[in-house]
């Protein structure tokens, strides 16, 4: 394949498995908890700024770290907003956001974008562990490869247990969740900040990934991450936890080697946000797409058959 | 035992929607006590249900279930003492989870307040234990519905019959002090209604559960249990139980419900023939 070559295909795995993490997140949120959290943007931005003040600190792993707790925070308020305070959960995503907004700017120390220069992320440490060429070449794939899986494997541990049932529940039951003596704003709480230390995660990443924290960069985040969602569930269906998950994987993968494509078909940059919306749509519609197909197949099977039988019917008449 | 005191609730107080659907409720059941409640739509049935399950908390009046004051306590907390059944049976399970998952949300509430933090913390990141599984099999294996089978299988996919038999066992797989039943069969077809019915009558006497039952049958509401309730305009009309309740007979009772139910029948002819006047 000329077309797709290997540097763009690695570089697509590896920013889509950094968005796998965002994808995730808005599994936990969307999918199984039912709830709209549009503090997405914000929260990865907030992961971000936190991830690159630490790293030019000097502290990439505990930049991770950081950045999971400052995500789990964002997504502590989200929940405390909808449930001891009565603000639907789509304001509350909203409200978050632009709170977050200058609170990314204070993390920056108000300035809009930093660069890391000179110290180490935890790819260049994880590169310095051996000078072959091979490994020059993987390590950063490598190291997500690990870490999404490791964050697969916790959060379908997790999701198996009493708290992951309950919170599952949560979103699937209410009534039912109120009579087994949950306290449902217990459950979307913890669900809110687990979903959003993985957004944190994912900001931490891209900031080391890139050597950079940018205040815009989480425009946008939530569509793509909504994008990979669908097209995760599309492809693999509503079927067992883990296959879930993995089919959220699969589609972030899948969402950047879409946009690989459009960026070798020569789409300008400026069109990317207009591709994706146009991703994000196709991929919502094309369960529905494909019942309309199935219909009318059979709609003009059972014509046809009809038409056959009347012309034998006359025939032996 | 459940014993309420001069419970009672107001809707929209102070416009024009306002409604008076509890006034002044007091209702004492001993241990053990199975009682049906009858009265026509409006009565204020569910509204008292709602009351002793802590959808809302009550204007004036308290709620004291075995010695404990539960009249400001939340909805979640009494369920730990209270199991419910509604009339839509896919209210009480959840759809897109396995039997087992449904089960073992549900069985959450055999952990007591006294476990201590760490405990219930070790027991909030463990599993379903496959000890566990073996008392959700036994369980499931009585209700008769081949479900002991299909643990795995989403709720989502069993009928109306079976999801209302599966809520019947979570709600009482941990023995509740007080059992709730909004004519929890009426949605069900005739068949599967007695079979549900049956399986209430069943473990509510094993269990020796403290029951109300709400019903819109006159049969069941004088044949069930061991108490009959009328109510009608947020108020108890009627409490029968012994021989007064052995020596009614169906007709007895519609007669009396129809009574009722006329005079808030002559009350809207009333407000109707008056509006037409003006």
């Amino acid at each position: 394949m000329g077309f797709l070559t290997p540097e763009i295909i690695q570089t697509a795995l590896e920013v889509g498995l950094i968005y796998a993490l965002i994808a995730l997140s808005l599994f936990i949120s969307f999918s199984i908890l039912n709830i709209c959290d549009l503090s997405t943007d914000g929260c990865y931005t907030l992961g971000c700024a936190v991830g690159a003040v630490c790293t030019i600190a000097g502290h990439p792993v505990l930049g991770i770290f950081a950045a999971m707790l400052a995500g789990a925070c964002s997504g502590f308020v989200t929940a405390f907003l909808q449930t001891v305070l009565g603000v639907p959960s789509i304001l509350a995503g909203i409200i978050v956001n632009t709170g977050l907004y200058t609170i990314n700017l204070m993390v920056m120390g108000f300035s809009s974008n930093l660069s890391i220069f000179g110290t180490d992320t935890v790819f260049s440490l994880m590169g310095a562990l051996s000078s072959s060429p091979f490994w020059t070449a993987w390590n950063r794939l490598l190291l997500l490869l690990l870490i999404v899986a490791v964050i697969c494997v916790l959060l379908h541990l997790f999701l198996r247990t009493r708290l992951g049932l309950s919170i599952r529940a949560t979103g699937d039951s209410l009534p039912m969740v109120r009579a087994s003596s949950i306290n449902p704003a217990f459950t979307i709480t913890v669900g809110l900040c687990i979903s959003n230390s993985l957004t944190g995660l994912a900001g931490s990443l891209i900031a080391q990934y890139n050597k950079m924290s940018d205040i815009n960069l989480g425009t946008g985040m939530v569509t793509i991450a909504l994008a990979s969602l669908i097209i995760g569930e599309t492809l693999f269906g509503r079927g067992k936890m883990f296959v879930r998950i993995i089919g959220v994987v699969a589609g972030a993968v899948l969402y950047r080697f879409i946009m690989a494509v459009a960026l070798r078909l020569n789409v300008p940059t400026e069109a990317f946000k207009l591709v994706s919306a146009i991703i994000v749509a196709a991929a919502i519609a094309a369960p529905a797409a494909k019942n309309m197909i199935r219909f009318r197949m059979k709609v003009s099977a059972a014509r046809k058959r009809r038409r056959a039988e009347e012309k034998g019917g006359s025939g032996s008449c | 035992m459940l014993k309420i005191t001069e419970i009672s609730k107001t809707f929209n107080p102070g416009t024009i929607n306002e409604k008076r659907a509890l006034c002044k409720v007091s209702l004492t059941m001993q241990d053990g006590d199975f009682a049906t409640i009858v009265g026509s739509n409006g009565a204020g049935k569910s509204t008292l249900f709602n009351a002793i399950a802590g959808t809302f908390v009550t204007d004036e009046g308290s709620i004291i279930l075995d010695g404990k004051d539960i009249t400001f306590e939340k909805e979640h907390r009494r369920s730990r003492m209270i199991g419910r059944l509604f009339q839509d049976p896919l209210m009480g399970t959840a759809p897109h989870m396995s039997i087992e998952e449904n089960l073992s949300v549900a069985y959450l509430r055999a952990s007591t307040e006294k476990s201590s933090l760490f405990g219930k913390i070790a027991q909030d990141f463990t599993g379903i234990t496959a000890k566990e599984r073996k008392v959700f099999r036994e369980k499931l294996a009585l209700l008769d519905m081949g479900l002991e089978d299909r643990m795995e299988n989403p709720v989502g996919l069993l009928s109306g019959g079976q999801r209302q038999a599966l809520t019947l066992l979570m709600a009482t797989i941990v023995t509740p002090r007080l059992l709730l039943l909004d004519e929890h069969t009426a949605a069900l077809d005739p068949a599967t209604a007695d079979k549900v019915l049956d399986l209430t009558k069943k473990v509510v006497q094993e269990k020796n559960i403290t029951c109300l039952m709400i019903t819109h049958n006159m049969k069941q509401a004088l044949e069930l249990g061991n108490r009959t309730l009328m109510m009608d305009s947020g108020r108890i009309v009627l409490d029968m139980q012994g021989e007064e309740r052995k020596h009614t007979s169906v007709e007895d009772l519609l007669n009396l419900f129809a009574k009722n139910a006329g005079a808030a029948l002559d009350n809207d002819r009333i407000l109707l023939s008056s509006e037409r006047a003006v």
